[in-house]
């Protein structure tokens, strides 16, 4: 795995860097602050050529041993030409929900971050359309949470009780 | 009281009512279209809509000025029900991901957990779940090909490319038991071997399938309706395909040569030839023949790997991995531990984090999995190739023609199932 991206982002912004680690399949990670990751993929796609924007999901660390803070945000970027991934991290608590948005850099990051806010309720800052990408406007709550129920049900239109199902533990929609 | 039949009168008549009075001097043949803006809705009851999406057109005349979409509510909860479930129960989930190609689904989730616990599964695994995923990956073209024919008005295409699937299916079927939702692969490698004369079936249904691609691209590929309709339409530059995050044959179909297997290949990849084949223009027509293409060299993929096939296992022998043979769970006290510990409290992956990704037929299907050490997965994100190419359908309709929303939203392969995640 080579580590050519985050050395060259750690030379640049050594202020921007958190920690630096490989995961157990040797795969590179940054974590990176909050307020700098604007700059680090704007460096990363200009002058790197990172430019394919793969995907950012969440994690919420609720049961995981370390979960301070709760939540992390995941970036997958990728070079066309240098065929590698870099992977980057933001840490974020529960109380300070709100990171940069990536739509002025990528404009894929647009759906990516209207999901993760959809989710896990994280918010994007400068972000020109947040709102959810595929629950309905009304709902309430993020389902991926850890905390969230399984079974959780918040029907727009009240379920009818069905004879002989049980649906499970959790609100069923049906009082 | 007024009479609610009787139309309104124009509430300014001093002020030129543009309905009605704009045009007023000229003559019936000559006069324009009367056109205002106009929202509509693009599903989701359109049929090329999928059932589940909603676009919020705003028109002017026949020009698309705005596009909202709205991915509907197709919703299986992916990622919260493979967290509830053992690693081995997530293959079921997978499968409905896309359901035009779940064995790719399917084997790209394995890959990343056997990622995960370092695993190398046999030569003999990795050869099937090659011939299994190309095998998806031309059924998963042939349904796009076919659906872009018939929606632009070609039903016989239609006809050839469904009874080339129905070839497909029926080898799939005998090869894992279900047409659809196969749930083949197991962590460690495959559910069962390849059934007896199953690779000859299988070269047999390759000629008819190649004789009826012929068909579908003839009736095709030099149709002047179907030609105009897609040459020029639905365009996307490379640059903005790559910051969309596009992969797969619509990305090619830009001209960008970007291909997993060839890029970062996996399994048994590197030992076949194979080409990728590059489009130039980035329109629904350079997406469709990508497809075209792109089903021949599966072709060629599959012959050599079914003629190359070894012998030997198709699963690791661990059985903290692998349920062990049956004679050994209901001859040995081991077997019965092993068997009883894998399905109640799942394979124990090691703690960590992984990304991968392998290609399947619309691009990369990428996994970030974190395991907490435990039977069941703490975390699974599918990156699916579909959601960053649904997100730009906006972007690239806007300013051209409704009657070119269709092809584009076609040839993009929109499928509901891995979108919604």
């Amino acid at each position: 795995m080579s580590t050519f991206a985050l050395d060259r982002v750690t030379a640049q912004f050594p202020e921007a860097v958190a920690e630096r680690y490989l995961d157990r399949t040797g795969g590179a990670w940054a974590v990176i602050h909050a307020e700098h990751l604007p700059k680090v993929a704007a460096f990363l796609k200009h002058e790197l050529d990172f430019k394919l924007f793969v995907s950012i999901d969440a994690v919420d660390r609720l049961h995981l041993a370390e979960n301070d803070p709760r939540f992390e945000v995941v970036y997958f970027i990728s070079s066309l030409s240098r065929r590698e991934h870099v992977r980057l991290k933001v840490r974020v608590s529960e109380s300070q929900l709100e990171i940069p948005s990536l739509v002025s850099v990528f404009k894929g990051a647009n759906w990516w971050e209207r999901f993760v806010w959809d989710f896990y309720g994280v918010r994007f800052a400068g972000h020109p359309d947040l709102r959810r990408v595929l629950l309905y406007e009304e709902f309430q709550g993020h389902p991926l949470r850890k905390d969230y129920a399984l079974r959780d049900r918040q029907p727009l239109i009240p379920e009818r009780p069905i004879k002989d199902i049980f649906r499970g533990p959790g609100t069923s929609g049906v009082s | 009281m007024a009479d609610p039949h009787k139309p309104a009168a124009h509430p300014h008549p001093d002020v030129p009512n543009p309905d009605t009075d704009a045009y007023a001097q000229e003559s019936e043949l000559e006069a324009h279209l009367q056109s205002k803006p106009m929202f509509i809705n693009m599903g989701p009851s359109h049929p090329a809509m999928h059932g589940t999406v909603r676009m919020k057109v705003h028109l002017e005349g026949e020009i698309i000025k705005n596009a909202d979409c709205e991915i509907g509510f197709l919703h299986r909860g992916f990622q919260k029900s493979c967290e509830n479930v053992t690693w081995t129960q997530c293959l079921p989930y997978t499968d409905r991901l896309n359901y035009a190609s779940p064995l790719m689904n399917n084997f790209g989730f394995l890959n990343a957990v056997e990622k995960l616990i370092g695993l190398e599964i046999p030569e003999r695994a990795q050869y099937i779940r090659v011939i299994g995923s190309e095998l998806h990956r031309i059924h998963d073209h042939l349904t796009c090909v076919a659906a872009t024919g018939m929606e632009l008005g070609g039903f016989a295409p239609f006809l050839f490319a469904m009874e080339a699937r129905e070839l497909i299916m029926d080898r799939v079927a005998e090869l894992t038991g279900a047409r659809l939702t196969t749930s083949f692969g197991r962590v460690g490698g495959l559910n069962r071997d390849l059934p007896e004369g199953w690779i000859e079936r299988t070269l047999k249904s390759l000629d008819k399938i190649r004789e009826l691609n012929i068909e579908v691209e003839s009736l095709l590929s030099r149709n002047r309706i179907f030609v105009d309709r897609m040459k020029g339409t639905g365009i996307i530059s490379a640059e903005d395909a790559i910051d969309y995050g596009w992969t797969g044959p619509c990305l090619r179909a830009c001209g960008i040569d970007y291909d997993l297997r060839k890029t970062r290949p996996y399994w048994v990849y590197n030992q076949l030839d194979f080409d990728v084949p590059v489009g130039e223009h980035g329109d629904n027509y350079d997406r469709y023949l990508m497809r075209i293409e792109e089903m021949k060299q599966s072709e060629r993929i599959l012959r050599q790997a079914l003629a190359k096939i070894p012998s030997g296992p198709i699963i690791v022998d661990d059985w903290r991995i692998a349920l062990p043979p049956k004679p050994e769970v209901y001859g040995t006290i081991e077997g019965v531990i092993s068997h009883f510990k894998l399905v109640m409290e799942g394979i124990q992956v090691p703690a960590g984090e992984v990304f991968d990704a392998t290609e399947s037929a619309n691009g990369e299907l990428g996994w970030y999995i974190v395991s907490d050490g435990g039977g069941r997965p703490y975390k699974v994100h599918v990156r699916a190739p579909g959601f960053p190419i649904l997100s730009a359908v906006s972007s690239i309709v806007t300013g051209n023609m409704l009657a070119d929303l269709i092809p584009t939203f076609d040839t993009i392969n929109m499928i509901g199932g891995e979108v919604e995640q």
